[in-house]
């Protein structure tokens, strides 16, 4: 019984190795030819406007492929000052730009190139028991929040202190998205996200405007990398973004001119 | 056995590399530690926290899955019914599902608006997600397939005949099933256990999915790693030290008091 | 079947179908009696045991024990004491504790039941070994164990399930001894199962012979040993065994080729068993002088040394025989596989009884 259940171990080991061998990923060779592929790492909030951008900009460079890596701005960050190979970094705050400017691994200076702010969440099934920031304070409402230590955390603690508001939080939630499924399943009541994230799933939650959202909005940096391997074409991508074609695609999305 | 106690190459050499493989990570964060803030930043009151949260959560979760793997590994092990495929299918696919699917499962489930969790709400008032109630839960549902997994492979391996000695001596069912059948499968139970219980104790999707990340409440030492990574990568290495050094711990104890009978 | 109803002792007919076989057998036993079934491999022997024990569901008959149906009862409550082959000592517990666990099951307190343990061991004479784990334990020892744990139920039956078969052939000589001496002691009935004569001829009162599900023959060791009615029984006992017509002095018997005539001295008429050993058939090169009456004309099968005997198989016609003879004979004869010599047996070496 022993012998046959190592032996099905091994062949399940053997399968597995055999599988990650098939995987020889050729899909990052795609440089040669003659086609440039330039890499954008972008924060997730930017997914949809900069995926949009990055067709427009395809199109009138023919030859060259827009690859974009969204992700959390920290770790994006983080993969640049590790050396990841990226052309261009757009942040969602100011403060992780900063790890990356400080790090040496930026080319001049970050341009804020557009602003979010903060709306809050509530269920589609709108029982209208919050209406402003105050309301949140309310007992027996189950209120969910970004961890402080990530962007939409802090900028919703930020937003609450201004507004001398007092939460207390079922959860700290590692991002906005995790807020949102919360609020979007109704298990929480309310839950403060940025304006472009709620826009992004309008009909599964309702965004209520709140006027001390003024006090944490939040500026989002781009910069070209230093050893950018496609320095002219980031260059280029990033006066797309800042230019007028850049500025309508983030207002339709729901994110300010700075 | 006998022939040679030296393992043949073939057998070594992947060995080795499997192992290297597996530890490597953990040189990885050994290396990059910032053992001179190491004292201080343990000292905080939520790492101490987390990690409580952890084990405690970690444990009882244990608990549940033996309490109820155990009984559903002899079903799917000796009875016999129409389906029963599809049920030992079933049973694993917490295994196959991303715990992040997962915890929107139990959300949709045992969620305030869940399919029983509105039940539960509106009969008794309990609202799971949010509560410690709900990492327990998390975990439970991640974890209990490595038990039962186990304990089914042990109880079919299992001779029925010692049962059937028992009973000719006058043993119940019950009977038979505490004094027999248990301890001849404790060794597959425990295996189970400290599989399930170690499956538990590193659970991350379900339980922020499900339970959300609130200190002291339901963040557990992984979420805690997950969002020091976000923002103080140094901090996320030292509460996975931390994991790691209770884990191993905990689980070198238990296989030196169970698996040595 | 209600007149039996206060009988003591074991009277069961068991019924049990296989898709190999059905098993349906009567079975009885007077406390006290020792029971033995032999029969070949996949005979219904250890089936016909284990729908005693309750292991078995049976779709008919009965098991009335002392008067009381076990039928309907589950194993756990038909108060049967069964050894198994191996044995099946609990591995994760002790020698003692293995023997206390029917007490304890029968709802002694664990102090009651593990004096009653140790009074049982001491009985079986491993009393040193109370604490000892049964993998520590040899063969022989275990089967005493196993033993004490099935009597410390109290039995009202014992059942056996080859308990024999798993030693070795020294320690099954000293084993068998010590188990009839624990089978004397016990006062309720006991069924054995085996497929080695000597085992059944030692240790049971009665030999119950099953074929295919079937009783083939019932009786004391010594009349099964003496008038074998099956092949199979024949084989084991060693005997050569006919089936034929008597008349007066004579039995004529269907040979392979046609009938043939064999004088004996047991006059009976009709349809009997005619039964000689090997021994008692001598053998010759030549057709010997003097004539006895029951001489034949036979071709060598096979040549096999057996112990300090040389068994030689005679094929028909006119009928199939074995012989035992010595070694020295053997050279004298000049015997080889395919030769023709001449055989006879005396009358008075002859036994005939009734079909």
């Amino acid at each position: 019984m022993f012998k046959r259940t190592s032996a099905a171990v091994l062949a399940a080991s053997l399968a597995l190795a055999a599988a990650g061998c098939g995987d020889t990923g050729d899909d990052t060779s795609s440089g040669g030819g003659g086609s440039k592929t330039l890499t954008v790492f972008a924060a997730a909030s930017l997914t949809e406007t900069f995926t949009a951008l990055g067709k427009t900009f395809e199109s009138a460079h023919p030859g060259v492929k827009v690859r974009f890596n969204f992700g959390g701005s920290d770790s994006l960050a983080q993969g640049i000052t590790q050396g990841a190979p990226a052309d261009v970094f757009a942040s969602a705050s100011p403060a992780t730009m900063k790890t990356v400017t400080d790090a040496g691994d930026a080319d001049g200076t970050p341009q804020v190139f557009t602003r979010n702010r903060l709306v809050i969440a509530v269920p589609p099934k709108d029982t209208g028991k919050v209406a402003k920031l105050a309301d949140l304070s309310r007992s027996g409402l189950k209120v969910v929040l970004c961890a402080p230590t990530v962007p939409c955390g802090a900028a919703a603690k930020k937003a609450l202190a201004a507004a001398n508001v007092t939460v207390k939080p079922a959860s700290e939630e590692s991002d906005v998205k995790a807020v949102l499924t919360k609020v979007g399943l109704d298990e929480a009541d309310a839950g403060l996200v940025y304006r472009t994230d709620a826009k992004a799933a309008a009909g599964k939650v309702k965004a209520i405007e709140f006027p001390e959202s003024a006090k944490a909005v939040n500026d989002y940096p781009i910069v070209e990398v230093k050893k950018a391997p496609q320095g002219a074409l980031a260059k280029q991508f990033i006066q797309l973004v800042l230019g007028a074609q850049g500025r309508a695609a983030l207002t339709g999305a729901g994110f300010e001119a700075p | 056995m006998s022939r040679s106690s030296r393992p043949p190459w073939f057998l070594l050499l992947p060995a080795l590399a499997g192992l290297v493989f597996l530890v490597l990570p953990l040189a990885g964060l050994l290396a990059r530690a910032p053992w001179s803030t190491l004292g201080t930043r343990l000292g905080q009151g939520q790492v101490l926290e987390a990690l409580r949260l952890s084990l405690v959560s970690a444990t009882l979760s244990t608990g549940v899955c033996l309490l109820l793997g155990v009984p559903l590994a002899w079903v799917l092990a000796r009875a016999s019914f129409p389906g029963l495929g599809l049920v030992r299918a079933l049973v694993t696919v917490p295994l196959v599902l991303p715990p992040v699917v997962g915890g929107v499962a139990l959300l949709l489930a045992l969620g305030r608006r869940g399919l029983v969790g509105a039940w539960l709400d509106s009969a008794f008032g309990i609202t799971l997600p949010f509560t410690t109630a709900a990492v327990v839960i998390a975990e439970t549902f991640v974890a209990m397939p490595f038990l039962v997994i186990s304990v089914e492979g042990a109880l079919r391996a299992a001779d029925l005949r010692y049962e059937e000695a028992a009973a000719t001596l006058g043993a119940g069912r019950w009977t038979i099933f505490r004094r027999v059948t248990l301890p001849l499968v404790a060794p597959g139970v425990a295996a189970g256990a400290v599989l399930c219980w170690a499956r538990a104790l590193g659970e991350f999707g379900a339980t922020i999915t499900f339970a959300g990340n609130f200190p002291g409440r339901t963040q557990t030492m992984p979420l805690a790693v997950y969002l020091a990574l976000q923002n103080d990568p140094q901090a996320a290495i030292v509460l996975s030290l931390v994991l790691l050094a209770v884990s191993v711990a905990v689980l070198a104890a238990m296989r030196d008091r169970w698996v040595r009978t | 079947m209600t007149r039996d109803a206060g009988a003591k002792g074991l009277d069961a007919r068991l019924v049990v179908r296989r898709p190999e076989f059905d098993l349906d057998l009567a079975l009885a036993a007077e406390p006290g009696e020792v029971v033995a079934l032999l029969g070949p491999n996949g005979a219904g022997k250890s089936t016909a045991l284990r729908a005693l024990a309750g292991l078995v569901a049976m779709p008919a008959g009965h098991i009335r024990l002392d008067g009381t149906d076990l039928r309907p009862l589950p194993a756990e409550r038909r108060r049967v004491g069964m050894v198994f082959q191996d044995y099946l000592l609990f591995p994760h517990l002790s020698v003692l504790e293995n023997v206390a666990f029917g007490p304890r099951c029968q709802g002694a307190g664990r102090r009651a039941a593990r004096r009653r343990a140790g009074e049982w061991l001491e009985r079986v004479g491993l009393a040193g070994y109370a604490s000892a784990r049964p993998r520590a334990l040899s063969g022989g020892q275990a089967q005493r164990v196993a033993l004490a744990r099935a009597l410390a139920v109290e039995p009202g039956l014992l059942l056996l399930d080859e308990p024999l078969a798993a030693l070795d052939a020294h320690t099954r000589l000293e084993i068998r001894a010590a188990l009839r001496r624990h089978l004397a002691g016990f006062a309720g009935a006991a069924v054995l199962v085996t497929h080695d004569p000597l085992d059944a001829m030692v240790l049971a009162d009665r030999i119950v012979v099953v074929e295919d599900g079937r009783l083939v023959q019932e009786g004391t060791p010594a009349e099964v040993a003496r008038r074998p009615r099956t092949d199979y029984v024949a084989r084991l006992v060693g005997l050569n065994l006919y089936r034929g017509t008597a008349e007066g002095g004579t039995v004529v018997i269907g040979g392979t080729e046609g009938e043939h005539t064999l004088d004996t001295v047991d006059s009976l008429q009709g349809e009997v068993f005619l039964a000689f050993a090997p021994s008692s058939v001598a053998l010759y090169r030549t057709r010997p002088d003097g004539s006895p009456r029951n001489l034949w004309r036979a071709r060598v099968a096979a040549v096999e040394r057996q112990g300090d005997r040389v068994r030689v198989r005679l094929a028909g016609p006119p009928f199939d025989a074995v012989a035992d003879i010595t070694p020295a004979s053997v050279a004298e004869l000049d015997l080889s596989e395919g030769s023709t010599i001449w055989a006879a047996v005396k009358a008075t070496e002859t036994h005939v009884y009734p079909a």
